[in-house]
Order: C-alpha cells, then sequence, then structure tokens
C-alpha cells in the first residue's frame, strides 16, 4: 500500500496515487484521476494520524454490522453498551448512521446537544461510564432528511472519529447502518491504525437476512476485520399467554375479539394454562438460521435473542432491559450472549477501570 | 437523460416503493404488489435498485437467473409473461459476494438499468428501492425527473424508530417533488391460529419446558372452543399511534396495515404470491384492500388493463 489504493477508474499502469511519479508518469495519461494525483499532496493523511491518537486511549474497539436492514442492530448495540457499563466498564458508542440515526433514542437522549471543549466534542452521557455520540445530536428538525451522498458522510464519519474526546475508554461500541457502503468502507479504514478488535454481526433467521450476513462476512473478510460473532435477533416471539388477544372468525368473515371471555373462561376450566409462555416462530428457521449459516463460514455463533415486546418497549423509552424486570425472555438472553462475546473474543481478559 | 426518458415513455405509471428504515418489509410489499397488479392483468414490470442487499430476485423465485441482451437492449427476466424483473442480484456471479460500492459506482448502474432495460409497453414499472435516503434515491429521483415519477409508497412499521424515519421519508419526498401515494403500516401485529403456537412452561428452577402436545390435548378435551381462535399478539407497541396518526399529522394518505404473517414470510422466502396461498389467511387480505385503496387514491383505477 506504499503508493496507496489504486482507483477504480485508474488507467491500466497506475504507478499508485501515493507515488513520486503520480500523475505524472506516462502511463497517467488521460486517466481522469490525472490532475489530482499530480497536485494533491502526498504521504500519510493527517487525519488518520490524529484518529490514531484519539483512538490510543480507546481498549477495545468493536464494530456492530448487519448485512441487513431492520435486524435489531441498534437494539443490540444499545443494549450492549448498558450491559458493558452496567460490569463498570467506560464505554463510548458511536452512531454512524447518518441517514436513520438510531441511538440517541434507544439511549434516552433524545434532543440532547453536543457541547465542545478545548479538548474537542464531548459525547452525552446516559451515566458517568456511557458516553454517546451521534449525528442525531446535530440535527436541529429530527423529521429533517439526511441526504447526503457518500463523500460528504465519509468526511463526517472521520470528524468524529477525529474531534470527538472519548478519554480512556474500555469499549468503543461503532453502530454502523445496514449494508456494505461507503460508511463502512471508510469506517475500516479510518480504523485501520487503530486495531478494530472484530465485528459483530445481527441478523434475523429469515433467509433474505442470512444471505446479507454472508455478504457481511465477506466483507469482513476482504477488509481485514475478525468476526466476533453472529448474533439472531427475532428469534421467535415469546409472550405470557397473558399478554395475547384471541379473535374468533364469525361465520360471515369478520373477526370477534373475545379476549375477555376466553380470560375468564382459561380461570375457570384451564387454569394451568394462565401461567404458560406463547411461543411462535414468526421467521421461518427451518433453512437452519443462524447457526448452520455461522458453522458453514466457520464464524462463531454467539447466541439467539427473541422477539420480546418489552425489549421493543424498552428500546423505544431508551431503557436498559436489564433493569427491566418485564423484559422476562430477552434479557437473560442477551447476557448470555454477552458472556458469551468477553469469552470468545478474549475480552474478558479486561479488568474494568471502575468508575 | 434523453435516453431514459425515451426508455420511459412506454410506461403508463412509474411508482416508487420507499422506507425510511430498512427490515421494514418494502421488497416483500413491492414484490407482492407486482404479483397482485399483474394477477388483474396488467403489465408489470418490477426494478430492485437496493445494490448493497438486492432481495427481489430471491422474492419472485429467481434466483439464479442471467440477464439477456437482445438489439433492443437488456432483457428483464420474466416471472410470467406480464410481470418482467430487473436486479443487480442477477448481474453477481457470487450471491454472498459483498457489493462494496461507492455512490458513483452505484449511481452509474442505475442511470444503465433505466437506459439499456427494454421493458416494452408496461402499466406499471414498481422500483424497489434501498432503506434510507442517499446516492441511489437522489440519482433515481433526478434521472425520473423528466419521465413523471407517479409518487412513492412509504413502508413502515408500528415502531417509533420506525415512525421517525418516516416522517423523514416524507420531507425528502416534499424536497425532491415526489408525491406521496401513501404508507403502508406492516407488521402490524402477529396473528396466527393458536393452533400454531408452542407453549413452554417456566420450572421451578427457571427452565423451559415444552408442554405444546400436552396442552393441545388438554385443550381438545377440557376447553375445544379455543382450538378455532386466532392468536395475537401486538409485538411492536403501537400506542403511540402508530403510522395512522402519522399520516394525519403529515397529511398523507394512510393506505392501511399488514400483519406479521409467518406464512407471509414464507411465501417471501420461497418467491411466491401470497394470494395465490390459501394459508396466507391474514396477510392476503389485508394487501388486497391497501392496493385496492392506493388504485383509488391515486386515481390509478382509471388506468385499464393491457390484457396478456
Amino acid at each position: 500500500m506504499e503508493n496507496g489504493d489504486i482507483p477504480e477508474d485508474a488507467n491500466e499502469h497506475c504507478p499508485g496515487p501515493q507515488s513520486d511519479s503520480a500523475g505524472k508518469s506516462d502511463a497517467c495519461e488521460g486517466c481522469p484521476n490525472q490532475q489530482i494525483c499530480a497536485t494533491a499532496p502526498k504521504g500519510p493523511d493527517p487525519d488518520m494520524v490524529a484518529i490514531a491518537e484519539r483512538m490510543a486511549t480507546v481498549k477495545h474497539k468493536i464494530l456492530v454490522l448487519s448485512g441487513k436492514g431492520g435486524v435489531g442492530k441498534s437494539t443490540f448495540s444499545a443494549q450492549l453498551a448498558f450491559a458493558l457499563a452496567a460490569r463498570d466498564f467506560q464505554v463510548g458508542l458511536l452512531d454512524i448512521d447518518i441517514c436513520g440515526p438510531s441511538i440517541p433514542k434507544m439511549l434516552g437522549l433524545e434532543g440532547q446537544e453536543i457541547h465542545q471543549s478545548n479538548l474537542g466534542w464531548s459525547p452525552v452521557y446516559v451515566e458517568s461510564n456511557l458516553g454517546v455520540m451521534s449525528i442525531g445530536f446535530m440535527l436541529p428538525h429530527p423529521d429533517e432528511a439526511v441526504i447526503w451522498r457518500g463523500p460528504r458522510k465519509n468526511g463526517l464519519i472521520k470528524q468524529f472519529l477525529k474531534d470527538v474526546y472519548w478519554g480512556e475508554l474500555d469499549f468503543l461500541i461503532v453502530d454502523a447502518p445496514p449494508g456494505t457502503s461507503d460508511e463502512h468502507i471508510s469506517i475500516v479504514q479510518c480504523l485501520d491504525a487503530a486495531n478494530v478488535d472484530g465485528a459483530i454481526i445481527v441478523t434475523t433467521p429469515q433467509q433474505v437476512s442470512l444471505i446479507d450476513v454472508k455478504k457481511e462476512v465477506n466483507f469482513c473478510k476482504k477488509v481485514g476485520v475478525k468476526v466476533l460473532g453472529v448474533v439472531e435477533n427475532m428469534s421467535g416471539l415469546s409472550q405470557p399467554i397473558s399478554n395475547l388477544k384471541f379473535m374468533k372468525i364469525t361465520d360471515n368473515g369478520e373477526m370477534k375479539d373475545v379476549t375477555e371471555w376466553i380470560s375468564e373462561y382459561m380461570k375457570e376450566k384451564a387454569p394451568e394454562m394462565l401461567n404458560l409462555i406463547a411461543c411462535s416462530e414468526v421467521f421461518d428457521s427451518s433453512g437452519g438460521g443462524a447457526l448452520k449459516v455461522c458453522n458453514e463460514m466457520a464464524v462463531p455463533f454467539l447466541g439467539k435473542v427473541p422477539l420480546d415486546p418489552q425489549l421493543c418497549k424498552a428500546a423505544e423509552e431508551g431503557r436498559s432491559c436489564f433493569a427491566d424486570k418485564d423484559c422476562v425472555v430477552s434479557a437473560p438472553a442477551l447476557q448470555k450472549i454477552i458472556d458469551k462475546l468477553m469469552e470468545t473474543s478474549g475480552l474478558s481478559m479486561t479488568e474494568s477501570n471502575g468508575v
């Protein structure tokens, strides 16, 4: 990489944009980048140096990725941040989903603003050991669409990494947007010098989602990021039977709500049913789900999280599911996944810095 | 742009399908919309511009198909004689390969799709976009500008994080001059026959024990009326008012709700139309109602079908 990456549209014998003869050699004639290569400064990008300095005080950097959108990546990132903070680690959460920044809402930080100090931009602190940065804090109108093309998004990501003062962190969790695009390439390039520990990939059991996981794993391999593991989210719906509504299809095809009647009926005739958990698969996983994909691609499978309306509620209200007694099915599942993550990636060796 | 306008001249109606947030069922909806319109004898084209995550080939049962070229241009892949599909998914040699492109290259491909694909006479071209408001969206709107997009349908779920992104999407449409034909609230509650549920009991030591068979017998004996019921769960809390409230606030049409239906998911994964599937008891009627409403509110019902 001494002479820089060869751009896609470069001429055949491109010497490399960082080479001394960039833009000036015979091979450069007619190349669309010729002008830029001849005049642009050479040598390491000073921004990269600044980024490396900022990241030097961060012990572990974890990317949270998903091939497909809507699989619960931001929900997972937020709950992972809460869990690690609850274990007394110093945690930072960086939201680089510029078009759809969900993180502020999920940490209960809507409407917060970013402050600047002489040290740089200050993250917004949920607790003293959990700081958050997101473009969401910079949008004057949350309903305003952020319609930016790639280069502008990349510029902001660079700025986040360069100008945010995180201080001493045990973990920096980076919540990416779904897919494999500009933002992902940028963040990996920027963090290249700073040693990303690896990436967690979140998926659902659906085949369309799993196809995109494979792409995501291949992306990681291509750019040299270790896959710490895959989480299968929305893995079945589990709810106390008392939370269900019951409908009866009448003779003329209408749906009639018979929930109250059924509730009384169960109390009288089938009381044992009242304490049961009703489970529905929702997304068919007969193909083997994420576990099978993990085996095929030789990456760790971290576990399953069920669809839990209480987790959705906690996420929408910006709360930790671990502090919520109603998250009966999801909180234990998430804890197990985080334990496994710490084990398999050797992160449990980290001693907490305390508060 | 001139070439694009020419291609689009033989297309009567162009509908964008958008979502602010990913994973809300936009491609599933686009695919089922395409099936429904084709079943009503319209000539339908479905264009998948989600370059990083092209779901459409799978959802139409067209995995592994290739694109052919003729002297007229690139030929869409036909599911039925009146339903043609184009997606980058057909161009990827290895479906597991990540498409890691920056914006300009993606825009180039979108332009090429619009310029080189020979659709012929179409009543409807449905354009399935990736989620968000980014390069691809700006490009497609710019490219289609001369060709008069009828409007956009926005798909969402009831969750607040999803609705926030819908507002952004509506504002995007206003900003670029695309009419919002309506909003669809997907995954609006889970409805299933009670016989499809499993039942678990939490034992004294905190373990989950599967008691489904026992319950099944129990219900047959002691509570037989329960066997025919539909169990409903809200899943995504919509106490905030859901998509309907948001539509009222933003003065855009609300097209309706589609419940989470495992049978619809299955049909989508197997590339089938839910309308032809007798198991899609809850989702197919809901989708038909939405499509009827769409045709009404956007004046599209004036279109006479070209027949086959």
